[in-house]
Parts: structure tokens; sequence; C-alpha cells
């Protein structure tokens, strides 16, 4: 079967730095998300998470590399084509202020995207706004405020709202939660699972919360400067991470939980994100790995299937991260 | 109602928070942000703060900062560091103490530094702010600090701008800048919120290790249980601008004695329980205008009765603390479970 969404060695590459010089926000990354599925992505700030999002809805043109909605080629369409195809492609993102009209109220922001599309009369477009906010748990004594009068969770309540009433088939979660509060992100994220039970929908959900992303996503993979470096389903990669960057990202990730049920080991990286404009030769990732030798730096790791389902770029995928490297987690005495 | 004094086995605390209210008064409205604050830190402890956004966390480390605005901010309740009512303090006498004695942190190191003065000057001035000696022997203590911090080039460092540095380059110059004239207490409100994940372990593991080195205790400020967990030794959970529990870390994280400290930790998504539904705290934290009279938190928690109705004196439990009324008879689900 076509998956609803496939991404082929998408490129996106930006004018960066001095003249002629182009930074690779995304360099060579392939993945399909199946009908119905959650597929989260993971990664720090610069790996390039956002600009796949943006890329899949078409907000962003690949500079390489294809994005394919169900088999086709969104980009190839013509303007007016692609103006209806994208109602079913929509896209959430982070911040809920940024993402409401100030001078619209909530219920204008929500049937927008129906006005646009001309669909129905005015009264339905406004009895389908209505009925969605309700849906996202919004009362009608909202729809008439302004964005800055409602909390910041009501506001990514009416984003949500507003990303399904062109009746989309996709949605991209651009760090939905990441602005909101515990016991709201916790109300957020069942809300998501239930929409998606409802109207059939396929997440793709980008975090860099490794908590998040492993709740709610049926697999997950790994980004770290425009590249994939992990994917795999969901349980088994938080289980048995196989890259050391995934190892490390686990790790880091702090456990609210009493010392003496912490058993993990921590891999703590040296040093930061290198520069974009100068991407580390051989893997990307050797400048901060823990278990990096020489070859690490000249030889790029390929791309494979080391378990069925679990793909991997590491030359030493699987081995645990050296013991100088690790200590074990002990709380402040 | 403020807790009962003397419960820290005989050391006398570093800090001393009691009976700590705030309400800001425009001359048309008196809104009441904080209640009856009242903790201890112990001299090289390390306390984490937790609650959600308008619970009163950042407002009651710019409290003891004094850094409230004088014109429509009433404090009262007593501040007491190192044998001294800050709360009585002079301006001048405050900016003896903030900086030098308390050093402080931000959430973000971009607007926390001056972008048009370089890392250097911006150190030596807290320096020679606060001590006598010469532009060289103050540079000389910035590259020692920038060094202590783990930044690689210290020398370099000094002559850069904030702009060339990268977000845990700059957290790293921030605490550089607070621990340069070597604070009894620091704190660090969200420290690490910026900071990407493997940046933030690097950033917590300095700071707890630089607070065992120096013997500086750490008042920390998150909403993150996790670090709280991983790097603190007691903890305070606030709401609604009071203190609902106070106690040691692993205490309460293995059985809360509050409704709303529970409800936080169910709320947080486990690996084991991957696609299930999550616990929320159903409600909102009211806004200091719809300040529920009784038990602030009632309206919202699951285990409210009448006498919930009335206003929750923090109650002593051993080396815990805790404002419900029910907290003996409730066992509430902790990390573990």
């Amino acid at each position: 079967m076509t998956p609803i969404l496939a991404v082929e060695t998408l490129e996106v590459a930006f004018p960066g730095g001095r003249r002629n010089q182009v930074v690779k926000a995304v360099d060579g990354v392939s993945f399909a998300v199946a009908q119905g599925e959650t597929f989260g992505v993971i990664g720090e700030s610069g790996s390039g998470k956002s600009t796949v999002g943006r890329c899949v809805v078409c907000l962003t043109a690949p500079t390489g590399g294809k994005v394919l909605h169900e088999g086709q080629d969104p980009f190839a369409l013509p303007r007016e084509a692609l103006r209806r195809h994208r109602r079913g492609f929509q896209i959430i993102f982070q911040d809920p202020n940024a993402a409401l009209d100030p001078r619209m109220t909530i219920l204008e922001s929500v049937r927008e995207p129906l006005d646009v599309a001309r669909i129905g009369t005015a009264a339905e477009r406004r009895d389908r706004a209505l009925a969605m906010l309700d849906r996202v748990a919004l009362s009608a004594g909202l729809a008439s405020r302004y964005p800055h009068e409602i909390s910041g969770g009501q506001k990514q309540r009416a984003n949500i709202a507003r990303a399904l009433v062109p009746g989309p088939k996709l949605i991209v979660c651009d760090e939905v939660v990441a602005a909101l509060d515990v016991s709201i992100q916790a109300d957020m994220l069942n809300l998501f699972a239930d929409l998606q039970r409802e109207f059939r929908l396929t997440y793709l959900f980008i975090s860099h919360d490794l908590r998040v992303v492993a709740h709610v996503s049926d697999r997950v993979a790994v980004m770290y400067f425009g590249k994939l470096v992990e994917l795999g389903p969901a349980g088994a990669v938080m289980a048995e991470p196989l890259h050391p960057y995934t190892q490390a990202l686990l790790s880091a990730e702090p456990e609210p939980v009493p010392a003496r049920l912490r058993n993990r080991q921590r891999v703590i990286l040296k040093g930061e994100i290198p520069s974009a404009l100068s991407p580390p030769g051989g893997c990307r990732f050797h400048t901060r790995c823990p278990i990096a030798q020489p070859e690490c730096a000249r030889i790029e790791p390929a791309w494979r299937e080391v378990a069925p389902a679990r793909y991997v770029a590491c030359h030493f995928a699987g081995t645990p991260a050296s013991p100088a490297a690790t200590r074990p987690a002990v709380p402040a005495a | 109602m403020g807790r009962e004094h003397g419960t820290s086995a005989g050391r006398t605390p570093l800090l001393s928070v009691r009976d700590l209210s705030v309400v800001f008064d425009d001359g048309e409205r008196r809104l009441q942000t904080l209640k009856d604050v009242s903790f201890d830190v112990e001299p090289g402890e390390i306390v984490g703060i937790v609650g959600e956004s308008g619970c009163g966390k950042s407002l009651t480390a710019l409290s003891i900062l004094g850094l409230l605005p004088r014109r429509n901010c009433v404090r009262t309740g007593n501040i007491v560091f190192e044998g001294r009512d800050l709360a009585g303090l002079s301006e001048a006498a405050m900016r003896k103490v903030r900086g030098r004695r308390i050093g402080m942190i931000f959430q973000e190191p971009m607007t926390a530094l001056d972008p048009v003065f370089t890392v250097g000057d911006q150190i030596t001035e807290t320096v020679r702010t606060h001590f006598s000696v010469s532009r060289i022997e103050a540079l000389d203590r910035a590259v020692a600090a920038l060094a202590s911090v783990g930044i690689a080039a210290p020398r370099q460092c000094v002559e850069m701008y904030p702009m060339s540095l990268s977000g845990g380059m700059r957290q790293r110059v921030m605490i550089a800048m607070a621990l340069v004239c070597e604070p009894r207490l620091l704190i660090a409100d969200e420290p690490t919120t910026a900071l990407d994940v493997t940046i933030q372990a690097q950033i917590m593991d300095l700071l707890v290790e630089l607070s065992s080195r120096t013997g500086t205790a750490l008042l920390f400020i998150t909403h993150n249980l996790g670090l709280v967990a991983e790097s603190c030794a007691r903890m305070l959970t606030m709401y609604a601008g009071q203190v609902v529990e106070d106690g040691p870390v692993e205490d309460i994280l293995t059985r809360p004695l509050h409704p709303y400290t529970a409800g936080l930790l169910a709320s947080l998504p486990r690996a084991e329980q991957r696609k299930s539904k999550l616990p929320s705290i159903p409600g909102r934290v009211p806004s200091p205008e719809e300040m529920p009279p009784g038990c602030r938190f009632g309206p919202r928690c699951t285990y409210a009765q009448p006498p919930c109705g009335e206003p929750q004196p923090l109650f002593g439990r051993g080396a815990r603390h805790v404002r419900c009324w029910r907290s003996d008879e409730l066992i509430l689900a902790g990390a573990a479970t």
C-alpha cells in the first residue's frame, strides 16, 4: 500500500554565512509514514526536524529529494491544485500565540480556513467551526474572545481546531506541547490521541522531548545535524537505543523518580552541536561521540537495518558507550 | 500561618523565609500574589522549587533578592539571610548583598547579558562593584571563573561578545558571573529551560559540582520534576502563591503528601505506559483575583471535602511540611508506582 507520506533523500539547503556558502538544514533524510500512524521525530535545536516538518506540508520547498503524499509529489501540482491538496496536510506550531491573529476572535480564526476554501455557506462554516471548538473542549463562550483573553492551553486548543476544520489526513505537530505546563500538556496529549482515533489522523510528531515523543508515537526517528541517525518502533528505541546519540539523549533526560529506581548509566556528551557552516566530516556525530574511533572521522556510516524494522547510521551501532564516558546517575549528596 | 521555627536539628539555616507575602497594589486593585511563604535553606544545600507557571516561584526569588518594583508592591514577612533580615535593608545595603552574598542566574542568558559589552567587561564589572581590586586582578578572577565553569579557552572568551556564544556557553558565562564573587547562596531560575537536553545535562552537572566544591547553597527554580529528582536534596511545591509541600526529594517522590504534588508527578508521560491516557489535573491555577477562600487547590482536587473550604495551614510532619489537613489519611501515589 502506498504510504500516506514518503520522504525520499530530502535535502534543504539555505544560503548562509559568507557568499556562496550554504547551510544544509536537512541532508538526505528518508522515511515513510503509514496511514493512521504516529511518527515521532526527535532532535535538538538545529537538527533540522522542523525543516522536515515544513517540507512535509509544502511550506518549504526541498532543494533535493522528494516529498510524496500518497505517492504524489505535491510540489509538482499546479498552484490551484496545490491549494486544494494541502487542506489534507496541516501543521500546528509550538507557540500558540504566534499562530493566532491577535485581531481575530477565536471563532474567526477557526473559521478562516473554511472561508479561504469557500466551503459551504457562511452559516455552515460558522457551525462547523463551532462544532470543532466544542470537540477540542473550548466552550462556546470562548469563541468570541480574542487570543490575549484566553490561556496558553486554550490557545493551543484553538490552533488544533483550526488545523482540523479543513478535514486533514495528516497533521504535523511541531513542538505542540513544549510551551505548556505538565498538567495541561497531559490534557493536550490525551486530546491528540482521541482526535486521532476519531478522525483517523496520521501524525508527524516533532519534539525535543523524548518522553513526550515516546509516549505518543508508534515509531520514532532521531535526527542529528540534518540526518537521521536512528529509526525504529518507539518502545524498542526507548528500551534499547542503538545509536550512541540516542543513548546520550535518553540518558540526559532527567527522570522524576527516587534515586533507588534509577539504574541507568549516564552518558554526558562533551562539547556542543557543531557549526552548520562546517559540518564535521565522516560521521557528523564523531566530535561528540563517546565511542568514536579514528575511522568515524573519515567514513560516513551507512544507513542500515540492524534488526527487523530498526535502522541506524553508526559503524558501531549497539556498542554500549565506553565505561570511561559513563558514570552512574547519582543525586547530589 | 507560619511554620514552626527551629525544625532543622539545631543548625542555623543560611536563609530563612517566614510568612513572606507580596501584594501588588496599583491604586485600583490589590492582588495578593504570594501568601505566607515560609521555608529554610541550609548552608550548602540544594533546594528545588517546583510548580506550574503562575504559582509564585519566580516571584519568591525576586522577593528574596529585593527586585520587586517598590512603587506598587508591598512585601511583608521576614527574609533572614546570614542572620540579617533582608526585608529591613535599605536599597544601598541590599546592593552589597545582591551579586555578592546571593548570586542569581535567570532563564534566558541572552537577555541577562548586555550585548554591547564583552564577557570580560561584564564579569569584571561585577568583581569591581564588590571588591576593591585592580582591573588586571579583576580580569584574572574573571578568567579563573570562566575556567571553573568548563570554558576551554577562558582568555579568548573574555574578549568575546555574547552574540558569538552558543546558548550553553552563555549560560556558563552567566554561572561564572554569578559565582565570581563566591556567594553563599545561588538562586537559579529555570537555568536550563532554554537549552537542549544534552547541554542541560552538562549545565546541571556543573551547578551541582560547583555547589558541592564551593559549599554554595542552591535555590533551584524549575518546572522540571526530573531535574529536581536528580539534583536536589529537598524540594518545595508551590501552588497559587503558597508553599503546599516541603520535604526531602526522595520522600516526596516516593510518597507525596499533597494532592497537587501527586498530580504533577502523575501527569508526566512514562516510558513503560506508552499511549495510555495521562492523568491530568482538571482546571487551572486560579488568578489572584479569583483565589478560592479556602484551600487554594480545593476546586481542582479529587480529594476535596467540606473542611477544605477553610484556609489550610502548613502542617509539620517531621522533616516534611504539607498544606493539606487530609495528608495523614490520603495515600497518594508517588513517582515509583
